[in-house]
Parts: C-alpha cells; structure tokens; sequence
C-alpha cells in the first residue's frame, strides 16, 4: 500500500540529491538544473498530498511552481548568457567581480 | 484483463504496421504528385507505374554504409534520429480513426486510448520532438548541421505556440480535451469546428506546415541551403528514421486537423435523415478521405510555393500567426460568454 | 499491487536520472538526464491522478524549460573542455554528510507523522474521479485562486521582458 509517507520520502531524496548537486558542482548551468530538481521534489510532495486529500488545491500549487520555475530558469539563463559574453567562463569559482 | 491488455496491443500493432506502410508510400505519392504538377510521370520503372518504388527505397537505406562522424558524441547521435520518431508514432495513441466496429461479436472502439487530456497530450509530445532535431545537429560535431538544427528548432518552438492556441480555442467552443469529446460536440453542435472557427483551422494548418519543416517553411532542411540542416551527416537506416519520422509527423497533423476542425469519422450532415445513404461508407473510410485530402493538400502547396527566408519566417511566426491567434482566442471567448 | 510496482519503478528512475544528472560529466548528457527526469516525474503525476498535471509538466518543463537550458548549453559548450574540478573532495564530503543529515531527518519526519493513528486509516485509496480532474483544477484556477493566475502571468510577462533584455548583445 503506497501512502503519502512514500511520496515524501522520494520528495525528500530527490530534494537532497538537487542539494548536493547545488553544493558540489562548479557548472553553474548544473547548479540550475538541480535547482529545477528542488522545485520537482516539491512538486511531487504537494500532488501527493492532494491526491489524498481529493482536493485538487495541491496542483494548483504545483503549477504556480512551475511558472514560477519556468520564469525563474529564463531570468537566470539570461544572465548567464550576459556574463558568458564579458567573462567567457561558466564556472561559479571565477564568477567572483564583487570580491574585494 | 484482456480487454485492458490483448485489445490494445493488437490495435496498437496494427496502427504501427498501417503507419509505417502509409509513410513508405506517402513517399512515393508525393513524388508522383510534384512530378504531375510539373507535367512528368514521377517514379515509373520499378513495378507498374512505380508502385514497388518504395520498397526498393528502403532496400537502398538498409544496405547503405553507416558513417559516424569523428569526434561526434556516440551516444546522442545515435539517440536523436530515435527521439525524433518515437514522439511522432506515440502521438497516434489517442487519434480517432473511427467510431466503433463490430467484430467477432464484440464492439472495439478504432482508437487505442481516450484519455481527458487527449489534445493536450498531442502538444506535449510535439514538444519532446524538438529534442532529437537539436541533439542530432549538434551530436553530428559539424557546422552545417548545427546551424541548421538550431534554425530549425527555434522555427519549430515559435510555431507550436500559436498551433496550442488554436488548440484553446477549439477547447473552448467543444468544452472537453478528449479527442473523441470534440468529435461528439461537432456531430451535437450539427457543424464541422472549420465552418465556425476558420481563423484558427488556417492558422493551425499554417503552423503545421512549419511544425513538420515542409515547404514553403523548409529552409532548414532544403537541398539548396545548409547542405540538408540537421540531418546531413546521417546515412543509411538513420536518415531512414528522420525520414520516416517527417512524413509520420505529416500524417500525426493531418489526423490532428481533421479530428479538431473537419468532424473526425463523421459523414458530412451526421444528422440528417435523408443522407442515411452515406452510411454505407464506413467512419474510418470517412476518416482516412479527410486525411489524405489533407496530405495532398501539403504536396500541393510543395509544388507550388517558393520557400520563405528564414528571418521572414520568424517574423510570420511571431508577428503575425501568434497575435492572429490571441485575438481568435479573445473574440471566441466573448462570443461565447455573449451567447451564454 | 500494480499501484507498488508502478511506484518503485518511478522512484527508482526518477532518483536514478537525477543522480546521473548532478554526476555526468559532459552537460549535454546532464541535461538530455534532466529531461529523462522530468518524464518519469509527470508519470508519477498520472498514476497519482493529476492528469492535467501531469501534461502541463511534460509541455512545459520537459519540452519548454529543459530546451531553454539545452539551448543555452550548446551556446556555451561550442570549445570548452569539460570543469575542471578544484580540490573537489573537501566540499563534497561536507556536502554528503550535510544530505544525509536532511534525508535522516525529513523521512523521520514523514515516517513518524504518517505512524499517528489519526492519519493511517486513509491511506492512498483511489485518486480523483477522472473525468473531473481538468474540471476541477480550471474551477479553482478561476474562482479561488484568480488573483495568483493574474499575477503569475504579470510574472511571466516581466520574466520575458527581463530574458530578451538582458539577451541583447548591447547590453
């Protein structure tokens, strides 16, 4: 028997595999995608959930996420692009003009 | 249980086996077609009049040398010409070729699935078709194929949405997203959706004509530019899957416009009496006539069109279909809450 | 039963294509498994009966989203090497023990809370009605939640604005 236990708990191991990949990877373009991995988890906590509840507000919060995410991903694109063009690196270590 | 599994696996073997025969000889039709537009006879050596020509087409892709270029990335170049094809034979999952037959005592319904988000479903797979173009010109580690890849992609992304929007306004005017749903709401609203939203059946056939990168919107792919786009370095059974997957994308939106905007596997007037003759033609038939005078009408256009620039292009993509599309949807929308 | 296996199934691709995601080493394969991803996420939209969802996820995460980010990968990636990692493994240990931690804790959590007797009894029995999931999810887009769909989609229209912005070459 699946409960919603089960979905939070994949909810929960996807989130933390997004957080590692957020913490460990240098690619800036991969920390994104695991930032949409994040937003994932959290989307599959709330269906779960409203899908026991039979209430369909869950999903409606779900795609509110994703437009978010969607915004989200073409802003930070876009200012990826714009730094590509001045610094020609896409490694968050050399991303560092505002240091002293 | 057998229902559930038997009934499906034989219609879905017989949907693949029927599609890839039409495509093989949508091939040679099309070349017949352009040939008859330029008064000359087309294929007519192999067989009579050339009707074995597709055999002998895909006897040549099988034995044909199968080059890798240098340095291409292995994996996603053999990936792409499957992703390509893989959304446009699933696609025929939820196409209605008729209403219901009567075999063996039982009733089968001639569609494979109806799910309530049918047409929503065709626009997510046309979405994932875009990958294999991308990944296939730029898998190929060459500078045409690149550059026709990423033409071709951004042509198809910009024209998929104002083909959705049609889809809201037929959404709206039917009230389900089933596919089955918006043929019974034209066979209860006694109209084929054509006659009462004509702005948007052109605008969805226009945005068709770009989506499956055929003339006069194929500049990605022609012969006298780029090379041939994203597929030039692909030989052999390769080119034979884009190849296949074009002319199964054709007939996926063939099927999609006679569904939406042309009554499905309705006989024309459904609901008049005196026309109960027309029954003896089966739905399916009624179907298939639908959409292969679709498919001509691609060719047609083929033969008869130059191509468009590619920054022209765009600019009917954008500037033109897009807003077209919006006020479709505005207009539909205060019609219908005017009307009630 | 068939519910269980088609869960564990999911679970483990979905999990499986995401590590392949923070682990490949070439950013096109990162991103070809991201989109991999997100497939078997919207499958696991369908079997818990948010067909809608279940759609929207594959138009637009799978087939929006992710070629936005493929695009802009092979904008970048035209010569460059694949990162080189700098002094990789300090970070990463930490970064591990941080996840275990967070995993250990969030499925105490969802465990202990879902053990309390008030919430056991309905367990995951039948999604929502078919036919109704559209209807119901368009209802409370409309009615309830006007005011956030108007907003989300100023949010979209300003997101726009800002991408070709700052995409310009004269910036």
């Amino acid at each position: 028997m699946i409960t919603p236990a089960h979905y939070t708990v994949l909810s929960a191991a996807l989130f933390v595999i997004g957080m590692i990949g957020v913490l460990v990877r240098r690619n800036i373009i991969v920390i994104f995608m695991s930032i949409e991995l994040m937003l994932n988890a959290v989307n599959i906590n709330l269906v779960a959930y409203s899908s026991q509840l039979h209430n369909a507000v869950g999903q409606v919060f779900a795609i509110f996420v994703i437009c978010v995410a969607a915004a989200e991903a073409a802003i930070g694109l876009g200012i990826i692009l714009a730094f590509y063009r001045n610094k020609e690196t896409i490694n968050i270590d050399e991303m560092n003009l505002m240091r002293w | 249980m057998v229902e559930t599994l038997v009934y499906p696996l034989i219609k879905i073997v017989f949907v693949l086996t029927g599609v890839l025969i039409t495509v093989m000889y949508l091939v040679l039709l099309e070349r017949k077609v352009q040939a008859w537009v330029q008064v000359r006879y087309g294929p007519m050596r192999v067989g009579p009049h050339g009707v074995l020509q597709p055999l002998a087409d895909v006897l040549k892709l099988f034995v044909k040398e199968d080059i890798t270029p240098v340095r291409a990335d292995k994996w996603v170049y053999t990936a792409a010409p499957i992703i390509v094809l893989v959304p446009a034979l699933i696609a025929f999952a939820v196409i209605p070729f008729g209403s219901t037959v009567h075999l063996f005592g039982q009733t089968i319904p001639l569609y494979i699935s109806d799910i309530n988000v049918g047409l929503l479903y065709i626009a997510a797979v046309a979405s994932i078709g875009v990958y294999g173009i991308i990944l296939g010109g730029w898998s190929s580690n060459s500078k045409y194929p690149l550059l026709g890849s990423l033409r071709s992609s951004a042509q198809l992304i910009s024209y998929e949405l104002a083909v959705t929007m049609t889809f809201v306004t037929v959404i709206l005017i039917s009230g389900s997203l089933s596919m089955v749903g918006i043929v019974e709401a034209q066979r209860k609203g006694h109209v084929w959706f054509a006659f009462l939203q004509p702005l948007a059946c052109v605008i969805y056939f226009i945005g068709a004509l770009a989506e499956t990168n055929r003339a006069p919107f194929d500049l990605p792919e022609a012969e006298q530019e780029l090379v041939a786009g994203f597929h030039t370095e692909y030989s052999g059974m390769r080119f034979a899957l884009f190849f296949l997957a074009e002319y199964a994308n054709m007939i996926v939106v063939s099927s999609v416009a006679t569904t939406l905007f042309f009554g499905g596997w309705l006989r024309p007037f459904p609901n008049v009496a005196a026309l109960r003759f027309l029954d003896v033609v089966p739905s399916w038939a009624w179907f298939c006539l639908k959409t292969f005078g679709l498919l001509y009408l691609f060719m047609w256009i083929r033969a008869t069109f130059p191509r468009y620039r590619y920054d022209q292009l765009m600019r009917i993509g954008w500037k033109l279909l897009i807003p077209l599309a919006i006020a479709n949807i505005l207009v539909t929308a205060a019609v219908k809450v005017i009307l009630g | 039963m068939s519910e269980a296996i088609a869960f564990y199934t999911l679970a483990a691709l979905i999990l499986g294509f995401a590590i392949l995601v923070i682990t490949a080493r070439s950013t096109v394969h990162s991103v070809l498994f991201l989109v991999a991803n997100f497939l078997f996420v919207a499958a696991l939209y369908a079997l818990l009966g948010a067909q809608f969802l279940a759609v929207i996820q594959v138009v637009v995460y799978a087939g929006g989203i992710v070629v936005l980010y493929l695009f802009v990968v092979m904008l970048v990636n035209l010569k460059r090497p694949p990162e080189v990692h700098k002094d990789p493994h300090r970070r990463s240990r930490l970064a591990f023990v941080m996840a275990c931690v967070l995993l250990a804790e969030i499925g105490a959590i969802a465990l202990w809370g879902y053990a309390r007797p008030a919430m056991t009894a309905t367990a995951l029995a039948t999604p929502m009605t078919a036919s109704q999931n559209v209807e119901q999810v368009g209802w409370l887009l409309y009615t309830t939640y006007l005011v956030p769909f108007e907003v989300a989609s100023m949010l979209l229209l300003v997101a726009m604005v800002g991408a070709i912005i700052l995409a310009r070459r004269d910036l």
